[in-house]
């Protein structure tokens, strides 16, 4: 088990290595020039480029310069540019070229929003989904399921901006029947907290349960037909218990979509964030791409990816807790 | 409630164990079948028998003859959405058809159980063995402790000879060999002292040595808990040391019935000398193929008409005219023969298998 882990860890290191290595050459090295975002249209001479180009260093060789970006990540960096030094600690991603802060400042300071939207929403879109397709398994074949099936494919045939949006102008805008949403730290004042984040915890949650509903309904089913539920059946057992040997069963999957799906919402929910106003690492990230922030945008990519490491990680271990047959060596 | 039988049990409340002298399971006329797209599966038709406390009957049959479909019916297992049973099936006197679910839980796994073949896709994968023999426990006994229920199943592995059982209690499927799957399956079935003991091929998946201790195993318990036992299987050896009664069943339909002695070495039935005579012996001539059965299983959608084997019968033409393919022969003792009923036109099956069966593979 733990040189299972240990073994693991190396990998999941490695591949974020290679996807910083991917992300860099994509924003940095790529077709687009780092230092136009610094440079103001009016008085942007092709002199002034090249030297801003140069304070950042972006003359130098792709391979030194990512040495140069990969080396602030482990040991921190100072860096200059407009006539400025800046003092960007370890772990360095750079510094925003807008708001002139270490990007990991940015980013830890918006990520509180977005994890309470994915605690929230992951939540309720579990909770809701699992249940109806434990629902629509149980009452196969009758008005019940079909109605459940249908109308999980209709809500998601429904593009999710268009029903964040809906549900916020009506919602918000028009009727008032939920408060204006936001993020509010939950520790500073819960309440607010609580209202600002309902709306989009409900949009987020009913939307993504429409898949939640249709995979558990189908491993549900498939696991209603096994023999050992039909022996459960045999010793009496009542209608619960048999389903809940046959959801200990069928839950198996579904963990692992829900582990990467959580990562993805973790680095960044961009319709649900822009939508409700909520500034979490999502909108972050949108903003920077309209900025041309290069820092920004390539830091958000890469710990996007890291999460999803770090989910698949979480997911293969989790295996062991719930499949007794699954044994990491 | 479609027979004539069946009317006069009528004037009889079901639900109370009257009539001392009737045996503990009682089919009758029992009919399965299955309303699919393709039209009514006919799985099982017009089936009756009976099995008493301390007896054995053995049911024979090819794959989708009907044998198990038959057996999950006793045990009120399938879902009556897809299933349209008729007939009666009486279980200490209690009228086991259209019983409501949660009587029928309370006689599942409690007055009748099953072990099913394959243990290790009978046994759930992620609880442990002790957990789910303990749950057969605890389903019909509501106030049984956490700690006792522990006990019983570790005292149910030590009886089905799991060695170091308090050990092994706590043991996952996986973790159990091929015959110690199938003891913790008897162990389980057993829990509650079961009336009735269903075994659905409880040696298949098993090897030859295996086989022979899990049936020493059921025989042995039968002796102890004096319980009724129906066993399903193909394996004619293994009726041939279990059984009292044994039941030959083909499409459906029962096709002889009597008892286990009559049977193997009497057998009135073509389909019954077919199975007798592809069964392989250690004494025969090793070059000597062994005979099979022609054709295939007849289809249970749109069954052959008449005898539901005229299309296999090798002996159709002792039979005058074409009364095979018109019509279904019932199952009646030949004069006799009491107690020893057989679904053929043949009129004297003794004298046939006599003179075409025994020269060309031998039935002992």
């Amino acid at each position: 088990m733990f040189g299972y882990i240990v073994r693991r860890l190396i990998g999941a290191a490695l591949v974020v290595v290679v996807t910083s290595i991917l992300v860099f050459t994509l924003f940095f090295a790529g077709p687009s020039e780092p230092g136009r975002a610094l440079c103001q249209e009016s008085r942007c001479t092709p002199e002034r480029l090249a030297l801003i180009n140069e304070s950042l260093g972006y003359d130098a060789p792709v391979t030194e310069q990512y040495a140069v970006w990969a080396k602030g990540i482990v040991a921190g960096r100072e860096i200059d540019f407009g006539g400025s030094t800046y003092d960007c600690p370890a772990p360095c991603l750079g510094v925003s070229f807008r708001q002139k802060v270490p990007v990991l400042d940015i980013l830890l300071d918006r990520f509180p929003a977005t994890l309470s939207i994915a605690i929230g929403g992951a939540t309720l879109y579990l909770l809701l989904g699992v249940s109806l397709g434990v629902l629509a398994a149980r009452r196969r074949g009758t008005a019940v399921d079909r109605g459940l099936v249908g109308g999980s494919l209709i809500v998601s045939s429904i593009p999710y901006y268009l029903l964040a949006l809906l549900a916020f102008l009506y919602f918000v805008s028009s009727w008032g029947i939920f408060p204006e949403t936001g993020y509010t730290s939950p520790f500073s004042s819960p309440v607010s907290w609580l209202s600002g984040m309902l709306l989009p915890w409900l949009v987020l949650g009913f939307a993504s349960s429409t898949y939640y509903a249709r995979f558990s309904r189908g491993f549900m089913v498939e696991a209603l037909s096994e023999d050992y539920v039909r022996t459960a059946k045999a010793k009496g057992l009542p209608e619960r218990k048999v389903l809940r040997h046959a959801l200990r069963a069928a839950i198996v999957p579904v963990v692992t979509i829900f582990g990467l799906d959580v990562a993805a919402l973790l680095s960044g929910t961009f319709f649900t964030e822009q939508i409700f106003g909520i500034n979490g690492i999502g909108r972050t990230a949108l903003t920077a791409i309209g900025q041309q922030d290069l820092p920004i945008i390539a830091a958000t990519v890469l710990i996007g990816s890291f999460l999803v490491v770090v989910a698949n990680l979480v997911v293969d271990i989790a295996y062991t807790l719930i499949d007794p047959r699954v044994r990491l060596s | 409630m479609t027979t004539s039988l069946q009317t006069e049990d009528a004037t009889r409340p079901v639900t109370e164990p009257e009539d001392r002298n009737e045996p503990f399971l009682v089919v009758d006329d029992l009919t399965v079948k299955f309303p699919t797209f393709d039209g009514i599966v006919n799985a099982v038709s017009g089936l009756s028998y009976s099995v008493g406390l301390g007896e054995t009957l053995g049911i024979v049959g090819e794959s989708g003859s009907g044998k198990s479909v038959s057996s999950m019916a006793v045990m009120g297992l399938h879902d009556t959405k897809n299933a349209r049973i008729t007939g009666s099936i009486r279980l200490g006197g209690t009228e086991v058809v259209g019983l409501e679910e949660s009587k029928m839980r309370r006689l599942r796994g409690n007055e009748a159980a099953m072990i099913f073949q394959d243990a290790l896709t009978a046994l759930h994968p992620f609880y442990p063995v002790g957990v789910q023999i303990g749950e057969s426990y605890s389903a019909h006994h509501n106030r049984a402790s956490g700690d006792t229920v522990r006990k019983k199943a570790i005292e149910m592995l030590e009886r089905v000879g799991i060695p170091q059982p308090d050990r092994r209690v706590d043991d996952y499927p996986h973790q159990f060999s091929g015959g110690m799957r199938q003891r913790a399956m008897i162990a389980m079935s057993l829990s509650n002292d079961p009336k009735l003991l269903i075994a659905d091929e409880p040696t298949t998946a098993l090897d030859v040595t295996v086989q022979a201790q899990i049936l020493d195993l059921l025989q042995e318990l039968q002796r102890d808990f004096g319980s009724a036992v129906i066993i399903i299987t193909h394996d004619l050896g293994v009726v041939a040391e279990m059984a009292d009664d044994v039941l030959v069943m083909y499409g459906g339909r029962a096709v002889e019935y009597g008892t286990c002695k009559k049977i193997l070495s009497d057998p009135l039935m073509p389909y019954t000398w077919g199975l007798l005579e592809s069964v392989p012996e250690l004494d025969s001539d090793p070059t000597q193929r062994l005979l099979p059965i022609p054709g295939t299983p007849p289809s249970l959608l749109s069954p052959p008409s008449g005898c539901a084997f005229h299309p296999r019968c090798r002996f159709r033409d002792h039979v005058p005219g074409d009364l095979c393919e018109r019509e279904l022969p019932e199952l009646l003792a030949p004069p006799g023969h009491p107690d020893h009923l057989k679904r053929c036109h043949i009129k004297d099956p003794q004298a046939v298998l006599r003179t075409d069966v025994e020269p060309v593979g031998e039935i002992r």
